[in-house]
């Protein structure tokens, strides 16, 4: 057990920790916005593997990192706006056309990687970024300043992601929009375009969360990449109480629980491998539970907008 | 506003179910009247360059031998992850007509257990498992892959500088667990100090967490690693990054994948049983049978990667393990 204390396996458990915690703090990032706004959108796990693969096609067909990225926003905006069609203006159920786009993400991310690629490849994804002077602070440097470059961008975005709710007219804009539409409305704020644009820059994120497994963590695509780590993020919004922060920390807590049975399994710590590989979700539903956020879910969360009618 | 509001959702959900069995459709190969119709189902895709690789491979094979498309009929449906989707797909393939119809998961017994009686003239085959459930119409078939897992420990018993080897898997279950088994023989019977961690993600196909399983077992100073299932990309991927990181393969040759990383492969063949169960259905004879895959019967074989090289040490001691296991002289435990 005090194997698990040392430097070393602190330092690693702790950057492998910031690296699953990546993918997850984008998508949940971005479907805060949504959630606030009153779009639940399901479908954030389809958005992230459509983008996984637009991101890793294009690194494969022109080894530009920086344009899969942008792939993998265009497709990610792409398959906001249709999710924003079907749910605000067709006002579709928000759940049922969730899980029809996770569902036509999945089959369809396959599909063109069958077609298009055919078997596994690897690219070279974002490397390690050493910040200078930074990463060279004992135990800290390694940990804090020693990844790739979304990671950075990932927990960079959390203040950000708060600011803009916060602090600006449009997270206002948002958060009226969430809690009450019809006096939104009658502000004269567009309920529709106001809800149209935080799902679009919530599917941006979940495409940049795809594009951040297929380009920097695992380096290829396969069917099926992500894994249902939508559906974590999609928890987490809920778990972090519909805040950026809360979001951040509920991404950390499930990583470290991850990366914590990695290491106890390595170090060859006597606790079966299935109960360990339940840590992570054990613990996020012990957090959920001892952590009340009620009353702050938007209060027409999953309602759309009907003018006259709500 | 309510029909619109209906009528979207059931396009939205057509669209999604479309792409999604489009994906996992049936590939006909051939159509033939007259010819010997095979069909497959597998969890991951055709070319995963590890379990329903090596069954789709080997059908091809057979298929080229046997006298091509207008012998064999080969139409497959893979990433069928969603048992009762497998189970649609086989019963559909039963009802029309397929001679042989290969439920390539140990998941997919209990439905081939249900459905077989209904379809006597129909040979079934599924593994990995030996269980023929006592019916004349079902083949179960396996792989001794702790025999192959037993040669490679040797090899990377002996080629890890450090002594310390890392395995990543996916669940304790099946091939898997006795091919690491294997492994964790073969390493300590060349090197007894070598420390052999074992980490299992859980899951087959969760391709992140197998990369951090691994990037974990090199943090702790893995100079060699090792793994099974459709995940294991991401344990090479980890080893690619770090540089200096042996990997060996199982299920199908995974030299393509890291050819300056991969040192060899267990190589799964099961054309010599898919051959004995086409003959077999020909005559009459529909199941009632369990294969297993070994060293001993060729349906084993170890893949060097030649690009690699291997010190003659290890080959020389990977030779012996194999016709030591071939001769009895050496037992592996599953």
């Amino acid at each position: 057990m005090n194997e698990i204390l040392s430097a070393t396996v602190i330092t690693g458990m702790l950057n492998t920790m910031f690296t699953l915690a990546t993918p997850l703090l984008f998508a949940a990032l971005g479907e805060t916005f949504a959630q606030k706004s009153g779009v639940v959108n399901l479908g954030v796990d389809g958005i992230m593997l459509m983008s996984a693969f637009a991101a890793f096609y294009v690194v494969l067909q022109t080894t530009n990192l920086w344009l899969g990225l942008l792939a993998a926003v265009a497709v990610g905006f792409g398959m906001g706006l249709i999710m924003s069609f079907v749910s605000v203006t067709m006002k579709a159920e928000q759940g049922v056309s969730g899980i029809g786009l996770q569902m036509f993400g999945l089959g369809m991310s396959s599909l063109l990687f069958k077609v298009m690629v055919g078997t596994v490849k690897t690219v070279s994804g974002f490397p390690r970024l050493e910040i200078p002077l930074l990463s060279r602070i004992p135990f800290f440097g390694p940990v804090f300043f020693n990844s790739n470059i979304l990671v950075y961008i990932a927990f960079a975005l959390v203040p950000i992601c708060w600011w803009i709710l916060e602090r600006t007219t449009i997270g206002l804009m948002i958060k009226a929009v969430g809690q009450n539409p019809a006096a939104a409305d009658s502000r004269g704020i567009n309920v529709d375009l106001v809800r149209y644009g935080s799902v679009c820059f919530g599917a941006i994120l979940a495409g940049v969360a795809g594009a951040s497994i297929s380009i920097s963590i695992v380096n290829l695509f396969q069917d099926n990449l992500t894994a249902g780590q939508g559906f974590i993020a999609v928890a987490l919004v809920y778990f972090g109480g519909w805040t950026p922060i809360g979001v951040m920390f509920g991404a950390l807590l499930f990583s470290v629980a991850n990366s914590f049975q990695l290491w106890m399994q390595v170090l060859g710590v006597n606790v079966p491998a299935s109960i360990a590989n339940m840590l992570p979700y054990v613990l996020t539903i012990v957090a959920l539970t001892v952590t009340v956020y009620r009353g702050r879910a938007p209060a027409a969360l999953n309602r759309p907008f009907l003018r006259g009618e709500n | 506003m309510k029909t619109r509001q209906f009528a979207c959702v059931v396009v939205m959900l057509l669209v999604a179910a479309m792409t999604v069995s489009a994906s996992g459709q049936a590939e006909p190969m051939a159509d033939d009247e007259g010819a010997f119709r095979i069909a497959v189902v597998m969890p991951s895709a055709t070319t995963d360059t590890a379990f329903s690789q090596s069954m789709y491979s080997a059908l091809v094979t057979v298929q080229e031998e046997m006298g091509g498309e207008s012998a064999i009929e080969l139409v497959y449906s893979e990433t069928m992850f969603v048992v009762p989707d497998a189970a649609a797909a086989v019963r559909d393939y039963a009802t029309q007509g397929y001679d042989l119809i290969v439920a390539h998961g140990s998941q997919y017994g209990s439905f081939i257990q249900d459905m077989a009686p209904e379809f006597p003239e129909t040979a079934f085959a599924w593994g990995t498992d030996v269980n023929t459930f006592g019916l004349d119409n079902v083949y179960a078939y396996t792989a001794a892959a702790e025999q192959g897992g037993y040669v490679n420990g040797v090899m990377a018993g002996i080629m890890s500088a450090g002594g310390q080897i890392g395995v990543t898997g996916p669940v304790e279950v099946g091939d898997a667990r006795t091919y690491i088994s294997g492994f964790v023989q073969g390493v300590e019977s060349v090197n007894p100090a070598a420390q052999v961690s074992q980490t299992w993600t859980g899951s087959f196909s969760d391709v992140a967490l197998m990369t951090a399983a691994a990037q974990t077992h090199i943090a702790n100073g893995a100079d060699v690693l090792t793994g099974s299932s459709q995940s294991v990309v991401g344990s090479i991927g980890a080893a690619q990054e770090a540089g200096d990181v042996l990997w060996f393969g199982t299920q199908a040759d995974q030299t393509s994948l890291a050819p300056e990383l991969v040192v060899a492969s267990q190589v799964y063949d099961w054309t010599d049983m898919l051959t004995e169960m086409i003959e077999n259905a020909k005559s009459g004879v529909y199941g009632g049978e369990a294969y297993v895959l070994t060293l001993q019967n060729g349906g084993l074989k170890i893949g060097y990667n030649d690009g690699f090289d291997i010190p003659a040490e290890a080959i020389d001691a990977a030779e012996a393990a194999i016709a030591g296991i071939i001769d009895g002289s050496i037992v592996v435990e599953p």
